[in-house]
């Protein structure tokens, strides 16, 4: 998820352009300085690497993984000689 | 390895919210240079009581007000002529200056000089933007030759100031120049000098698209971060070039602008060779006062 604050956003679109797997666009809400910030795609490739957050000049951007598309932790099972270790 | 902060907790501890949104221009790379000071230090885990910010007069000395920490904002120019005090006062605090190009080079030139001679333990983050933007666009010293401003209408014809080649001769222990368009780097050097006893001098060149950019037909913000991806070189690979490259290869580079860390170096500052100083007086007074009896 992408949150952005839109009242801080002045419109450079240094986000839309950087974006390394294109996933922002021009959204169509108009905010307090009239331009239109940016926002995530319906269907998008975002995989979180924060480039957007750290390029924005104005602060406005923030990236927060989603939680339920992180891989499950699962504990794998080494079977040495017949005997099964949790590692 | 700690975990990596929120955006959003990150600014909550750094920036002064009601101070949002900053008064920088549309893609004005000043931003971008605060943000990465911000990772810097939470990458450090500095305390922010015992963090001071100094800036003098322009368009990049406007930070210290949106940070959450100590700040002194002074004359045009006396930035590090301040700092050096400060540090002098309280050597227990992290000193980091912000500055401008014309702001450290033009009107304060002869006070960069000397802090950084005197290797003084403070944190230069000079902001160039080729241009004095907040008062009008006049020509800085750091204009590349045939720029164009509203003191040179027809092609600056002055050659350009090379800061950190500059700052190198005088000995900084630190110094490196990046464009604000890559993070990483810069973030990775503001740490490095602000761990570094001795003058640390980071240049990051960051696009000014109203006062520089509109003038020199890179008014778009796209092509202007895309000139400084176009016109900066790695300095390893720019002496690789100049070392084995072809005639064609060489012409190519030479107008390009290096990036990279220029210098890095332990020696002691200023204020450890004064400490040095007064203790040895204090001995030699000492014995003469025993010799005395």
């Amino acid at each position: 998820m992408i949150e952005i604050v839109l009242d801080w956003c002045k419109g450079c679109e240094i986000c839309v352009k950087r974006c390394p797997v294109d996933a922002f666009e021009i959204s169509d809400i108009l905010n307090k300085r009239g331009i239109y910030p940016p926002k995530l795609k319906e269907v998008n490739d975002c995989n979180y690497c924060r480039l957007c957050e750290l390029l924005c000049p104005d602060f406005a951007i923030t990236v927060i993984p989603d939680e339920e598309k992180e891989p499950v932790e699962s504990k794998s099972k080494l079977i040495i000689g017949g005997i099964c270790n949790e590692v | 390895m700690k975990e990596m902060m929120n955006a959003n907790e990150l600014r909550k501890k750094y920036l002064v919210e009601d101070m949002m949104p900053t008064i920088f221009c549309n893609g004005c790379g000043h931003g971008n240079a605060l943000d990465y000071v911000f990772w810097a230090m939470e990458e450090l885990e500095l305390d922010l009581d015992k963090v001071a910010f100094t800036s003098g007069i322009g368009c990049s000395s406007r930070i210290p007000g949106y940070i959450n920490a100590d700040g002194l904002h002074t004359t045009h120019g006396r930035a590090l002529a301040f700092s050096t005090g400060l540090k002098a006062a309280r050597p227990d605090m992290d000193v980091i200056v912000f500055t401008g190009d014309g702001d450290c080079t033009g009107i304060g030139g002869n006070h960069f000089i000397h802090a950084a001679r005197r290797n003084i333990d403070i944190t230069v983050i000079l902001l160039n933007n080729f241009i004095y933007g907040m008062t009008g666009g006049q020509q800085a010293p750091t204009a590349p030759i045939g720029s164009i401003a509203t003191t040179s209408p027809y092609g600056n014809i002055e050659q350009a100031f090379n800061i950190c080649e500059l700052a190198k001769a005088l000995g900084a222990a630190y110094v490196a120049r990046w464009p604000v368009s890559h993070p990483y780097q810069p973030i990775k050097s503001i740490k490095e000098g602000i761990q570094k006893e001795g003058f640390a001098l980071i240049e990051l060149m960051s696009p000014c698209p109203t006062a520089y950019g509109r003038r020199n037909k890179l008014g778009n913000i796209e092509k202007l971060w895309q000139w400084y991806d176009d016109n900066t070189i790695l300095m390893e690979e720019y002496d690789k070039i100049m070392d084995y490259g072809t005639e064609e290869e060489k012409e190519a580079i030479k107008s390009m602008i290096q990036i990279g860390v220029f210098q890095d170096e332990e020696k002691p500052g200023f204020f450890e060779a004064y400490d040095e100083l007064v203790d040895r007086l204090i001995e030699i007074d000492d014995k003469k006062a025993q010799g005395g009896k």
